[in-house]
């Protein structure tokens, strides 16, 4: 019951605030809490080569490119010092599988940090 | 060994390498052509994957056209236009034809090009590519399946030291070092300032990152004014466009500019070489060559 509800309430309130595509992979808040799955090229490991200028983006000029907010807020919002420090990993391919399910079930149950087998990285972070 | 490899981690070597001409129709003879023009003066040239979302010969295709044309190929992937599975299989691939050097990256949107209706892939994101493609390198697929021996890829990617956010740029440069990248080669730069100041950071916090920047030999102000309006990433003080259209020899200003620029990128920190790119198609690169101290090889 829990699992259908939950990813309606989490839409609701993430939605509005952060333009949630409910990934079921939350990453918001390594990423200067903004939504890296607003950037239309869905890239989770920082900006594109395509930043306009004016720090707008590529596809959609008339955006601020998501990475350039990311990174402005990350060196200017108060936040947990870890968070700040996460910014820089290296976050892993979405997991389609989770594609509308809720992030904060597969927090809790740690599904959201399951990677393929064969994945590793040279950081020693996770 | 790969020459990239060779001479990037073995000597002191400058190393150059160019955009090798995307191919469509005129089969090897056009290929041909082009390895001839090239071959004296680099020592790899990128085998680019559907450049500005614009289809053509594919890169592994393309690639080993290039081997067989006695050209060490840098192979690219991007994340545009094929998903996880197909980009490890565009490796093993590549590993098949032996070809060691690849780059991984983002790719131009699929907007840039003359097939914007296409539907936009990125399974998965650029960094992510170079750490698979360092998995690789050990000896697994993603998903953990055995590869018997491991390939073995010389990796590298690309930065753009120019575009915002501007600090940022360094600190991914580390993190693509840290996934698995060698050396990246930068995308095309007009501000000396900028890449710099790239360059410099790079050189402080990935001290053994090297960087190829890239030089485009243009003939006249129209090309700056076109990528300046056109390409994405790329910026053009409208001074620099100026100078060379208020000339009265606007190639000879061109090559000027282009060849104070490729001094001034090769004197910079971290720096191991230039990417070259040619859309003059005169016989200026040799000069250029020669003018950066070069001399044909064969
Ligand atoms: S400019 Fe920024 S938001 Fe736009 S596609 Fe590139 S990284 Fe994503």
């Amino acid at each position: 019951m829990l699992k259908k509800l939950l990813p309606f309430v989490e839409h609701a309130i993430k939605k509005p605030v952060w333009d949630c595509r409910m990934c079921g992979q939350c990453v918001l808040h390594s990423t200067g809490m903004t939504c890296p799955m607003t950037c239309p090229k869905t890239l989770r490991n920082g900006p594109c080569g395509g930043v306009r200028e004016n720090g707008n983006c590529e596809v959609i000029p008339d955006m601020q490119c998501v990475w350039a907010k990311a990174y402005d807020r990350k060196v200017s919002l108060p936040m947990p010092t870890v968070w700040k420090e996460h910014f820089n990993e290296l976050r892993p391919p979405v997991d389609m599988r989770l594609q509308g399910s809720s992030s904060w079930i597969n927090l809790l149950t740690k599904r959201d940090q399951q990677t393929p087998a064969g994945w590793s990285t040279t950081d020693g972070d996770h | 060994m790969s020459v990239m490899r060779e001479k990037l981690e073995n000597t002191n070597e400058t190393v150059f390498t160019a955009e090798f001409p995307s191919i469509d129709g005129g089969g090897m003879a056009k290929v041909e052509k082009s390895a001839a023009r090239l071959a004296p003066w680099f020592d790899a040239v990128n085998a680019t994957d559907n450049p500005a979302a614009h289809a053509h010969a594919s890169n592994t295709s393309s690639a080993i056209a290039m081997k067989m044309h006695g050209l060490e190929p840098i192979m690219q992937i991007v994340c545009r236009d094929k998903n996880r599975l197909a980009i490890q299989a565009d490796m093993m691939g590549a590993a098949l034809h032996g070809i060691e050097n690849i780059s991984l990256l983002t790719g131009d949107d699929v907007t840039a090009g003359d097939e914007p209706e296409t539907r936009r892939v990125f399974d998965i994101d650029s960094t992510q590519a170079i750490n698979i493609a360092r998995i690789l390198t050990t000896g697994t697929y993603l998903s953990g399946r055995k590869i018997n021996p491991a390939p073995d890829f010389y990796i590298s990617a690309v930065e753009n030291p120019a575009a915002p956010p501007f600090d940022y740029r360094i600190e991914r440069a580390l993190k693509k070092y840290r996934a698995g990248a060698k050396y990246l080669q930068l995308q095309i730069c007009y501000h000396p300032d900028r890449l710099e100041k790239f360059c410099a950071g790079v050189a402080k916090i990935a001290p053994d990152l090297k960087l190829i920047p890239t030089i485009v030999l243009v003939k006249s102000a129209k090309p700056l004014g076109f990528m300046n309006d056109k390409v994405p990433g790329i910026d053009i003080p409208l001074d620099t466009i100026n100078r060379v259209s208020a000339a009265s020899d606007q190639a000879d200003e061109a090559y000027k500019l282009t060849l104070e620029l490729a001094k001034h990128a090769l004197s910079l920190p971290a720096v191991r070489g230039l990417h070259v790119t040619d859309f003059r198609h005169d016989d200026s690169l040799d000069s250029f060559m020669y003018d950066l101290g070069q001399k044909p090889r064969n």
